[in-house]
């Protein structure tokens, strides 16, 4: 039965090629738009460590002076080097890393190379078990590496690929500027989205960095640092003792009752620098898990939520065009429907006949929308910004794209084919 | 034109005609809020620098490894982009308008409120005003003997005394803040105080954007007496005709090369170009506005003429009757153009309420201003001649029913 109302369909649509192909055009804008929207806002909206985000939190501390206090304020972004440092070594976490961004000049051995600057993150050992970092070659430093300063590093692959050709660099030596430092592991493939752990970097989607030192080395070489960096009382040249909050502090807590644990630290912590007047204002502190953290931040750009909002507006007018034309399409069909109901086709065998019909339309609409959402999401790779290049489409959005379509072609269908059922066979008969 | 027909006809198509009414009134919810975006970015991307534009160029080094007596090794490069042939005016500054990174500062009114009155960027540099081209109108500009260097003011602002005259003793500040600050009075030897830092107004100047954060006060700027240092993120500015600004731009690159090898250019561009980086999110999210309200109007119209289609298609015997009976083709004509009109209004009527519902959100959201009046006047003339656009066409069918229709039976 299912093959005869699809011809019978097919041979309808036929009948009106331009309409039909009206329809299916609106249909397939309508979820094109919204899928090349929705998923950027998914792709960007996600989780960057999956599995592994939920245990890893950051800790946020009060430490400014009175002047320009407010109640109920949040405390800064990032930490002092002093409270960071004292975070750090309290060890009170399962693990800890203390860290902040930084530009380094590159010297290639090679004289045909010419130096250049790399991104580079200045941070402490745990960062890499802690953030789940996959090695290509070698191992991460110690801890004993970060309290004597060494001169390691690790480098991403990218940075691997261009100076080694990909080979094992491991105990080789990177030339930064004035100063030497020997590679004791290499990155693989890392690229966690946004850029979680600093999100002041690159508008929150930054390609990972492609040098990591040990933060007590890159002070001792007097390497740059970049990112945010917000001050107060006016004293700043040394920033390991400047009223200057610049460091990013990420801990693992691998239960509740540890995450619990760690917020009372944090408050003891708090009330101890307060005695000690290194604070001064109100124990203030937050421990907010990552997707927490980067919910506060609103990562997320704004303009991407707009395009989402509107690509549904036009999914919306798009629907409704289609149905109109389609109930206007079915109720002029009625006394063709009349005459079969008269000859004994029952409501159910007409109403399924129609929504095959509606249904094919709004199946053919939802591949092509899915072909122009390609071609939506190609055009947004075109872009300039950071997060363009993640603009793909993945499984999950896939099947969303599955589901809008089928859902988009009922929606579609259901109430012309309901209406069109709704005639009295006899008037039909008799208005003719 | 009798309506009393065209209703009890419509009455007979609720479902559709509810149909037409609705994606009208949502094609021109959305069109207008577009549109009001629309106007907004472009408000942004032409939003007035303050400075020559179109004839300065910048470059930006970063040294490979410590440079020992950067101060004297500065004066050497500033001394040599001036010998440039083109070159009208050099400087080294701290940062520049629409830039990847921000210095700012909280201001105060007196050294004992609590709270910061304003915070504002930091634009310094020896020379800078000039070569930006910044407009002064009171006042006067920065002059040589004003200037700190920043070493110097660092390890002051390091001891604490407010007082000490190796801090900046007096800066030029944008004409929006001076009508922030103290709002038709005279700025002129006011005094403004960073700390406890007292420093005091000598110049306004007419326009200057601030780098990036345009949000908190496009040009909440202030220019302060330092001299820069290259490195750690300044940037060399040079001033030159418009058509000279490529030829300036390789010639100041190799001349700093002579002078110091050991250097990684980070940026080299004309400011056209620095404009057009810094906008190109307004321009993509531009681009895809105007898209979807061309797509929508057009989803729109077409939806209009196939149900126009429809409708006449149907009614062809009761066409054919009422010509029969003595109606006119114009008749005929104005009865479709007449029953599209009165569904746009509706439409348009409901789109207007769900415009500002939308405009209501995006301001709670997106802190965007409230929809402009004029909107609704323009959305509503652009969705009736849409419409009536659209119904021309099965309109004119429909007109050209012949009568005899009538006397046919199917």
């Amino acid at each position: 039965m299912f093959g005869y109302y699809l011809d019978m369909a097919l041979h309808s649509l036929k009948r009106n090629r331009m309409l039909t192909a009206l329809m299916v055009l609106a249909i397939a804008l309508g979820i094109g738009a919204s899928m090349t929207t929705l998923t950027v806002l998914h792709v960007l909206s996600g989780d960057p460590l999956p599995g592994t985000s939920q245990t890893l939190f950051y800790p946020q501390l009060e430490p400014r002076d009175m002047d320009g206090y407010q109640p109920a304020e949040e405390p800064p972004d990032q930490l002092t080097w002093i409270d960071g440092m004292n975070l750090l070594h309290a060890k009170r976490a399962d693990r800890q890393a203390l860290m902040t961004g930084g530009r380094v000049p590159v010297q290639p051995a090679q004289p045909s190379m010419d130096p250049f600057y790399s991104d580079a993150r200045y941070t402490t050992a745990d960062f890499f078990p802690m953030f789940k970092v996959p090695m290509l070659y070698g191992r991460p430093w110690s801890y004993a590496d970060d309290d004597s300063k060494a001169r390691v590093a690790v480098i991403s692959s990218k940075l691997n690929d261009k100076l080694f050709s990909g080979r094992d660099s491991t105990g080789q030596t990177l030339l930064l500027g004035d100063s030497a430092v020997r590679i004791v592991g290499v990155l693989d493939r890392w690229r966690p989205n946004p850029h979680f752990y600093d999100v002041n970097i690159g508008g929150s989607y930054a390609q990972t960095e492609d040098v990591f030192l040990p933060l007590s080395t890159s002070r001792d070489l007097k390497l740059a640092n970049s990112g945010m960096m917000n001050c107060w009382g006016g004293h700043n040249d040394h920033l390991e003792i400047a009223p200057c909050t610049w460091l990013q502090f990420w801990v693992q807590l691998d239960s509740p009752a540890k995450a619990a644990a760690y917020r009372q630290y944090l408050t003891h912590y708090s009330q101890e620098q307060k005695g000690l007047g290194r604070f001064q204002r109100p124990a203030n502190v937050r421990l907010r898990d990552l997707m927490g953290w980067l919910d506060y931040q609103q990562v997320v750009p704004s303009d991407v939520r707009l395009q989402t909002w509107l690509a549904f507006g036009f999914l919306l007018v798009c629907l409704v065009n289609t149905v109109g034309l389609m109930l206007a399409k079915f109720m002029r069909r009625a006394g063709e429907l009349g005459v079969r109901r008269a000859l004994g086709a029952s409501k159910r065998a007409l109403f399924l006949q129609l929504l095959v019909e509606s249904g094919v339309i709004g199946l053919s609409g939802g591949v092509c929308g899915l072909l122009l959402a390609f071609l939506g999401l190609w055009l947004v790779r075109q872009r300039a910004s950071s997060y363009a290049a993640l603009a793909h489409l993945d499984l999950s959005m896939l099947l969303t794209t599955f589901l809008l379509a089928i859902g988009a072609s009922l929606i579609a269908g259901l109430l012309p084919a309901w209406r069109a059922c709704q005639i009295t066979p006899a008037l039909q008969l008799k208005s003719n | 034109m009798e309506i009393r027909p065209i209703l009890s006809t419509l009455g007979r198509h609720k479902v559709t005609a509810w149909l037409v009414i609705i994606e009208i009134a949502l094609t021109c919810a959305i069109v207008c809020n577009a549109v009001f975006l629309i106007s907004q970015r472009i408000e942004r991307m032409n939003m007035v620098s303050g400075i020559a534009e179109h004839e300065l160029v910048e470059i930006q080094l970063a040294n490979l490894g410590i440079r020992p007596d950067a101060r004297a090794r500065t004066q050497e490069d500033l001394a040599a982009l001036r010998q440039l042939p083109g070159v009208t005016q050099v400087s080294l500054a701290n940062q520049m308008p629409f830039s990847s990174s921000e210095t700012n500062n909280s201001l105060k009114l007196d050294p004992t409120q609590k709270l910061p009155t304003l915070t504002v960027a930091m634009y310094w540099g020896e020379n800078l005003a000039q070569t930006m081209g910044t407009q002064l109108v009171a006042g006067r500009n920065l002059r040589e003997d004003d200037f700190r260097d920043i070493d110097a003011v660092d390890k002051a602002a390091g001891a604490g005394d407010p007082n000490d005259k190796a801090l900046p003793q007096v800066m030029v500040i944008t004409r929006a803040v001076a009508d922030k600050l103290w709002p038709g009075e005279n700025p002129l030897g006011r005094l403004i105080y960073f700390g406890k830092t007292p420093e005091t107004v000598v110049g306004v100047v007419a326009h200057l954007v601030r780098p990036r954060s345009l949000l908190q006060g496009a040009e909440f700027s202030f220019l302060v007496p330092i001299r820069s240092v290259a490195g750690d993120g300044s940037i060399y500015l040079l001033r030159t005709a418009p058509e000279d600004r490529q030829r300036v731009l390789k010639a100041a690159l190799a001349a700093l090369k002579v002078l110091d090898p050991r250097r990684v250019v980070i940026e080299k561009r004309t400011f056209d170009d620095v404009r057009s980086e810094f906008f190109q999110n307004d321009r993509a999210m531009t681009g895809l506005l105007v898209g979807v309200c061309v797509a929508l109007l057009v989803v729109t119209a077409l939806g209009i003429v196939g149900l126009g289609s429809f409708w006449v298609a149907q009614r062809r015997r009761t066409i054919g009757v009422r010509r029969a009976l003595g109606a006119t083709r114009a008749n005929i004509l104005h009865y479709f153009q007449t029953e599209n009109f009165l569904l746009a209004t509706i439409g348009i009527a409901i789109g207007m309420v769900l415009a500002f519902a939308i405009n209501l959100f995006l301001m709670l959201h997106y802190e965007l201003p409230r929809l402009p009046g004029i909107y609704f006047p323009v959305g509503a003339v652009l969705l009736w001649s849409i419409g009536q656009l659209a119904v021309l066409g099965p309109a004119l069918r429909a007109a050209a029913v012949p009568p005899v229709v009538a006397t046919r039976s199917v």
